[in-house]
């Protein structure tokens, strides 16, 4: 894995609020309660309303689209792992797994990563993008 | 047993509207983008997950399927764009199967369940634009049975 050819810094996001949850649940039309309603979350065994695990996976995929461009973008994926509790600071980075050619188009694969602040991971990700040539990277 | 691979539900048709563009850009951190983007630009990444909004009574497949009142938490999503990401403004015809259905057995013992439903996302021309693969995961109690 690398981690140079101009790999952005990490980003920082947080500490997320509830207000961040709503936000994104509004957007994206999962109205799940156990992301803002605390007793519907102790109802289904967690001790606090938590982050939809989609929201997390738009940080890192932000994170890399802002990077090489949204346009060029033609491959995400994100495996969830762990829950993203209130108040919690997160970094999203990344870097690049490979590079590939496939008929004349060249494509970069990245691996990606959101954890908190004290290491705990609660997504790991994978994107492919489409980039002209190397100074796509920098 | 896989009782439900298979099952389609009825295609829907889902717009790439502008406002839910924008919620969706600022929910997620694409804060250069919602200033500017307009019709015609790549939607954020992972807006397809707004099929929600359209996918209702008998396109709904994982309501089809009986997976709504399931406790089934969400293991992985992918999104695979055969060019840029859908389009604002676009109008796309939508169709999920359930294509998978598995079980594993945890390190703790438990019995998990998993159910993948893929969804396509096709242009006015039938073209194929967009893929999101949605993998669900339940607990069973030991030995099987129904949800945690």
């Amino acid at each position: 894995m690398s981690t140079g050819d101009g790999v952005p810094a990490p980003r920082q996001i947080g500490p997320v609020t509830r207000t961040d949850f709503v936000r994104y649940q509004g957007a994206s039309g999962d109205m799940n309660p156990i992301h803002h309603d605390d007793a519907a979350a102790a109802r289904s065994g967690y001790p606090t309303a938590f982050a939809p695990g989609m929201l997390p996976a738009g940080y890192m995929a932000a994170w890399a689209a802002n990077w090489l461009g949204l346009s060029r973008m033609r491959r995400f994926k994100v495996r969830f792992v762990d829950q993203l509790w209130p108040d919690e600071v997160v970094w999203c980075s990344g870097g690049i797994e490979a590079r590939r050619t496939e008929q004349d188009d060249s494509y970069l694969d990245l691996w990606l990563r959101c954890e908190t602040t004290d290491g705990r991971e609660i997504a790991r990700g994978w994107a492919t993008f489409v980039v002209d040539s190397e100074s796509d990277l920098h | 047993m896989n009782d439900i691979e298979g099952l389609e539900g009825e295609e829907f048709v889902m717009t790439v509207e502008l406002g839910k563009v924008r919620e969706m850009a600022r929910a997620t951190g694409l804060s250069d983008y919602v200033d500017v983007v307009a019709a015609g630009d790549s939607s954020p990444p992972t807006f397809l997950t707004t099929q929600r909004n359209w996918q209702t009574g008998s396109a709904d497949t994982w309501r089809l399927a009986g997976l709504h009142e399931r406790l089934m938490l969400h293991a992985e999503q992918e999104y695979v764009f055969h060019g840029p990401p859908p389009p604002v403004g676009a109008r796309l015809r939508c169709r999920s199967q359930i294509t998978k259905e598995w079980h594993k057995d945890a390190n703790s013992g438990k019995r998990l369940h998993f159910v993948e439903m893929t969804t396509w996302f096709r242009g006015a021309d039938g073209s194929l634009i967009a893929e999101a693969r949605m993998t669900g995961v339940e607990v069973l109690s030991d030995g099987g049975g129904g949800p945690r």
